[in-house]
């Protein structure tokens, strides 16, 4: 039998193999030791927090405080520095703590680690992994719930990662680690404790492939990381229907990997695209267009989307609850895109 | 101070028995920072909050019901449930918000002070933030703002000890935040933020300052918080040693101390008793009260035009 690791434990088991393996990765964010290391006043704080969900813990222990930096609460600063030490040779792997706080950080990602190498005509490589916490439904209100995908792949030079399991949280980070360019590697805080067989050794998958999740061919449904199961739920609806749904999981959205989503489409004639984040400019919309731009001919009805509201994420249970898509309207989706569909 | 500690203590009960959802930020151990400036402010002044914000709406004497209402999510929450417990805010009152990003506040609260010198009034704003919020950049440049433009606002920094876990001695460089407004050109103090008079005094002086076109300062009260960063959180990262030392200069039983034989006991044992009542109330209230409509979604997001 396979071991079953949580994402969470995916990570953090990813990060301590690459850290074992090559002394140039070094860990910098806030709250990343949680206190630890201030044994030799109180042995008990030896117990890290390792950031707000424990991602991180027991690495401070293992590596020590010049591998696993407690940062101050200064994004701009830490996030620079790792930028500047990736081009001196480190292979520095940040936590911006919610994807929310991006504006604290987005100057040095926008203008700095994405256009370096660009700009420098191709001379230099940033190797930064910057892991960043996404996710609404979590009762964590506006500025800590959003999935602020869209704002970084619509930066070239970024690419962006965004796992639902945790095999594939496992083997795309150590990727990320070992990728020369920046990457945004999301984690979504509704998926830490989602466990599956996890394979022990160190492995990668490679970024710009997706994953056909489950086969079908009456609808492509894509899903957007939490949104795959989400995606999965309501295919197992549809099938009681007998209407088999394909799910894709693009996994990475920088690099996408257009091909897969356009041959699923040639074959199901349907797309419907799953994204909790807001409506406009979004994954959704990206893929949305993708379809309609390249796969128009095989469309046999309306693409259609699943989305959150164009609002912030509000905090009352209930108004969060029905922000947050569920199966009930991909499948409500899924269902009047079969109405109007053609011959 | 009663009245927050009370609430507070409600509110880790009620996040213990899983009533409410989220993250609750508790402001128990704090109470003398909000409540020695606050009373100080006018009804035209304005402030700004953090995500630690029940105890200084509570000062503002913003109903408990609302509050408590908002933090259960509920119609009849402060902001209609839609903000949650780090969004407690209530302009008719001068509250400008409590906001979630450290030090998000401190520019906002600046430029409100700008506003009331260019409106030629003499109301002045105020910036609540942790010791946490002075390596943002927004901190420097709202300070550099302030400096620059003589803006009437008054910072106020709860040095709690704590960002999150990491502890003021590792990451406060300067020693102190008092510290760190020269270059700034504003004058600062430090106080013992467990003793509300000291609070007040510093408040008073800093105010009136603000008030007659002296421009900015900024007070940093050494307090302490006695729960965690949010409810939930195990704390052990705090020393015991330590934590016994700050509760020793517990804020309630400092000024029950210093008011002692000039103040009857029975009379605070009253107030306390009231109180308790009072908060019970709200946080029933709060318990029984309906859910928004789901319409609220996608309500307010922009200003309704004619
Ligand atoms: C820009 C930004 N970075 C990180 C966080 C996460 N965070 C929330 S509270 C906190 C610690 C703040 O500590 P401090 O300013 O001392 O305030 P206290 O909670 O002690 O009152 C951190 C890091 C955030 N909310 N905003």
């Amino acid at each position: 039998m396979t071991r079953r690791l949580n994402i969470k434990d995916a990570i953090n088991e990813a990060l301590r193999q690459e850290m074992a393996a090559d002394d140039r990765v070094i860990l910098m964010g806030e709250d990343i030791a949680g206190g630890a290391g201030r044994d030799d006043t109180y042995p008990e704080a030896a117990d890290a927090w390792g950031g707000p969900f424990g991602v991180t813990k027991g690495l401070l222990p293992r590596f020590g405080r010049n591998r696993v930096m407690d940062t101050a609460i200064a994004e701009t600063g830490f996030v620079g520095a790792a930028i500047g030490a990736a081009i001196a040779g480190l292979r520095p792997v940040v936590e911006i703590m919610y994807v929310d706080f991006i504006g604290t950080s987005f100057d040095q990602l926008l203008n700095h680690a994405a256009k370096l190498r660009y700009v420098y005509g191709g001379k230099v490589s940033v190797p930064l992994v910057v892991r960043t916490v996404a996710g609404a439904g979590f009762r964590a209100a506006a500025e800590h719930s959003q999935t602020l995908y869209s704002l970084y792949t619509h930066v070239p030079g970024l690419k962006v990662v965004a796992p639902s399991t945790a095999a594939d949280a496992k083997g795309l980070l150590i990727a990320a680690i070992r990728d020369p360019d920046p990457v945004i590697f999301i984690e979504h805080k509704r998926l830490y404790m989602y466990d599956e067989p996890v394979p022990e050794e160190p492995y990668t998958i490679p970024f710009g492939v997706a994953r056909i999740v489950r086969s079908g061919s009456d609808v492509t449904i894509v899903g957007v990381q939490k949104m795959v199961h989400t995606a999965l739920d309501a295919a197992k609806v549809l099938a009681s229907e007998g209407i088999e749904a394909e799910v894709i999981d693009p996994r990475t959205y920088s690099p996408l990997d257009e091909q897969t989503i356009l041959s699923s489409v040639e074959k199901t004639g349907r797309l419907v695209v799953v994204d909790e984040s807001h409506p406009r400019c979004s994954l959704a919309t990206d893929i949305a267009a993708l379809v309609a731009e390249s796969a128009f001919d095989a469309l046999r009805g309306p693409i259609r989307m699943v989305t959150g509201a164009h609002a912030p994420v509000p905090f009352s249970p209930p108004l969060e609850d029905a922000y947050v898509p569920d199966a009930a309207r991909v499948v409500a989706a899924v269902r009047s895109g079969l109405e109007t569909t053609g011959s | 101070m009663v009245r927050i500690r009370i609430f507070e203590a409600r509110v880790s009960a009620v996040a213990e028995a899983k009533l409410v959802d989220g993250y609750l930020h508790t402001y128990a151990g704090q109470e003398a920072v909000a409540c020695g400036i606050i009373p100080l402010l006018r009804e035209d002044d304005w402030f700004t909050s953090t995500y630690r914000n029940h105890g200084h709406a509570i000062a503002r004497d913003i109903p408990l019901d609302a509050i408590a209402g908002e933090i259960y999510g509920k119609a009849t929450g402060v902001c209609g449930g839609k903000g949650g417990s780090m969004h407690v805010a209530d302009q008719t009152r001068g509250m400008i918000g409590g906001m979630g990003i450290v030090a998000g506040g401190l520019p906002i609260a600046t430029g409100a002070a700008l506003a009331s010198r260019y409106l030629g009034r003499d109301s002045v704003a105020v910036a609540f933030f942790g010791d946490g919020a002075v390596h943002q950049g927004a901190w420097h440049e709202a300070l550099d703002f302030a400096g620059l433009f003589q803006c009437p606002v008054i910072f106020v920094c709860e040095n709690n000890l704590y960002a999150e876990t990491t502890a003021v001695d590792y990451h406060l460089l300067a020693g102190s935040v008092a510290a760190m407004t020269a270059p700034y050109g504003i004058p600062s103090v430090q106080v013992d933020g467990m003793d509300v008079f000291s609070v007040r005094e510093a408040g008073e002086e800093a105010i009136a300052r603000a008030r007659g076109g002296e421009g900015p300062s900024l007070i940093e009260a050494m307090t302490y918080r006695y729960g965690g960063q949010y409810e939930g959180d195990t704390q052990t990262y705090k020393p015991p040693k330590e934590v016994a030392w700050w509760r020793d200069r517990d804020p309630l039983l400092r000024f029950r101390a210093s008011v002692a034989g000039r103040v009857d006991s029975t009379v605070l044992d009253t107030i306390e008793r009231t109180v308790a009542e009072e908060v019970a109330a709200a946080f029933d209230a709060a318990e029984r009260a309906p859910w928004p409509d789901l319409t609220q979604v996608t309500a307010d997001v922009y200003t309704p035009t004619a």
